[in-house]
């Protein structure tokens, strides 16, 4: 079920420094879903994230207003976050490259279970970065050693002493 | 080892990832060994906070009975030496036991076990388990045809030991995975013995392992503790039978661990159910101590294998000795599987059987000087048992020949001290039982 991590972590860290704000494609409004959790989470790290979801649009979610598509949203986003089948982030990848310039987009992100290579390639050529079947949360947990803290292998081995902002 | 994985981040090797794993300094105070987190319960910043943490929204702490920070590097470590996703830790390898079982039965459910495992387990699972309902079918796990016959439909897990106590018996891990993983079931391997030092069950198959913490992993006699690893490769949804797994979980207003947290569902499940309602927790102290033996697990290890290898060998030319069962020795019909499973050394705890008999034995354990006569292996200090007076007393003859447990047999832990000393210790004490 898990397949072996492909990116290093240092890939990874980069990209979540270098990102602020989140599309999140798939968002749900029920509070036990993957994705609530994902973006309670993200909030709580300081990432603005805004949902797109075209049956929940015009409607909040986690105080964030829900959009029908990436073009319905106003502002500008450095990723997006997939959180469909592997078929529907075809579209939703292509709907990224053409907003890329517009919107500022760098980085598509598909979820566990996301992965659609052909997509990937297609955002490649485009310069964007893609990350596939793994999920910004979690990531973002096991780099800054949360995930440690539910008895979960991060894989991570430094001596080094992490700052914390006091 | 210790080469680039295919992420670019390098694959440190074993000795580094028992030293370090799970174990970063702490951040606040930047204090080098991990401390002590001697603690019941975490400050919540508001009341948002502590509701997505109750609801499992976020990486965190609340109470000790669940998560802390002190067993949580223990559990990451462990995780970490078997090759896991997560890992549980609990007040004891019994506690272990119940936690795996727990997630994966409903009352009326069976699982297939060895007939040969310690008896502690025999008497756990054919016993009080049956409080819960939860049918243990012992078969003798040397026979593959055997154990797939033995699958019902109700049948939710295979449970073996990798090296199984006392007698120097090994499972063939792989062949028992793919039974296992043709019934859809999760093989579960208890790798007390061996340690992920000398065996790691997920390289062939296992699904989930189980510890007691207190024998080698400590290795100093201080802490009983037990841990439950998940290898996050067993899909419950796709078995379709494991509806504590992946099915809506009413005490968290209909959460589906599987659907929410992937690979991490069986270890979220042990804290976020398990240990929150059977309450087995390990104490931050044990699992300080753990920690600290797990710094030298490999060099423990490599001398308690050669040690008892060199033990097994005097004991095998001894006179008064009817067998020796160690699966180092070529003489053991387990050789070829410890070479396979256990090729940096077949662990150091074995049994012989003397040719006095009960009274033979008796008097052997009784006359040992440097060695101490306790029900516990895996010290750094050599013990000796008789166990069909001691530990597998609770069992029926017939389920002590089983075992390996008979009347003649006695159980040796070999430890770190001066091999000669404790061959001598041996040759005295096996001179006295002559005389019983």
């Amino acid at each position: 079920m898990a397949s072996p991590l492909t990116y290093s972590n240092a890939e990874l860290l980069a990209i979540l420094r270098a990102t602020r704000t989140i599309a999140m494609v798939g968002a749900s409004p029920k509070w036990n879903r993957p994705s609530y959790f994902a973006m309670k989470y993200l909030q709580e790290k300081g990432y603005r994230v805004i949902p797109v979801n075209p049956g929940h649009a015009g409607k909040e979610i986690l105080g964030e207003t829900v959009y029908a598509s990436l073009s319905d949203i106003p502002d500008r986003f450095d990723m997006v976050d997939i959180f469909r089948n592997s078929e529907a982030a075809g579209p939703i990848t292509d709907e990224a490259i053409a907003l890329a310039k517009e919107k500022g987009i760098k980085v598509v992100w598909m979820q566990i279970g996301v992965i659609n290579e052909a997509a990937a390639e297609r955002a490649r050529a485009a310069g964007l970065t893609v990350v596939m079947n793994r999920c910004p949360k979690i990531e973002f947990g096991r780099l800054h050693a949360e995930l440690s803290w539910g008895g979960f292998n991060s894989g991570i081995i430094s001596a080094k002493r992490r700052r914390v902002q006091l | 080892m210790s080469e680039q994985d295919k992420r670019g981040n390098r694959a440190y090797g074993f000795e580094t990832r028992m030293i370090h794993a799970g174990t970063q300094p702490e951040p606040v105070t930047g204090a080098r060994q991990t401390p002590i987190f001697q603690n019941t319960s975490y400050v919540f910043h508001d009341a948002d906070h502590a509701a997505s943490l109750f609801n499992l929204q976020t990486f965190g702490f609340i109470y000790s009975r669940l998560t802390n920070p002190t067993v949580a590097a223990l559990e990451e470590r462990l995780a970490n030496l078997e090759g896991g996703r997560g890992g549980t830790c609990c007040a004891s390898g019994h506690a272990a036991q119940i936690l795996a079982f727990f997630a994966l039965m409903e009352p009326g459910d069976r699982f297939i076990c060895s007939t040969r495992l310690y008896g502690g387990s025999i008497t756990q699972f054919g016993k009080t388990f049956k409080k819960f309902d939860w049918q243990a079918d012992f078969v003798d796990v040397d026979d593959i045809d055997a154990v797939r016959r033995a699958v019902t439909p109700k049948t939710k897990a295979i449970f073996v030991e990798s090296l199984a106590n006392p007698g120097g018996v090994v499972s063939d891990i792989e062949a028992l995975a793919a039974v296992a993983h043709d019934a859809a079931i999760p093989l579960i391997v208890d790798n007390t013995m061996a340690t992920p030092y000398l065996c790691r069950p997920f390289e062939w198959g296992a699904d989930l392992v189980v510890h007691s913490t207190t024998k080698f992993l400590s290795g100093n006699g201080t802490s009983v503790g037990g841990a439950v690893i998940d290898s996050g490769r067993f899909d419950w949804a796709a078995a379709g039978r494991f509806p504590g797994l992946a099915a809506p979980e009413p005490a968290y207003h209909g959460l589906n661990f599987q659907e929410t947290f992937g690979d991490m569902a069986f270890t979220m499940q042990a804290h976020a159910v398990g240990l929150r309602d059977l309450g087995a927790t390990m104490a931050p102290m044990n699992a300080f101590q753990t920690l600290l033996g797990t710094e030298t697990l490999s060099l423990r290890m490599e001398r308690h294998c050669s040690n008892a290898k060199a033990v097994a060998e005097y004991l095998e030319g001894h006179p008064q000795v009817a067998w020796v069962s160690c699966a180092a020795l070529p003489s053991s019909r387990y050789y070829k599987l410890a070479q396979k499973y256990l090729p940096s050394g077949a662990g150091s705890v074995f049994t012989i059987g003397l040719k006095g008999g009960y009274a033979a034995g008796v008097k052997m354990v009784e006359s040992c000087e440097l060695l101490s006569h306790l029900a516990n292996i895996g010290d750094v200090r050599s013990l000796i048992l008789h166990p069909a007076s001691t530990t597998h007393r609770q069992l029926t003859e017939a389920q002590q020949a089983a075992a390996g447990a008979g009347p003649e047999v006695v159980r040796l832990s070999i430890g770190l001290e001066t091999v000669d000393d404790i061959i001598a210790d041996l040759d005295q004490a096996l001179a006295a039982a002559g005389k019983a």
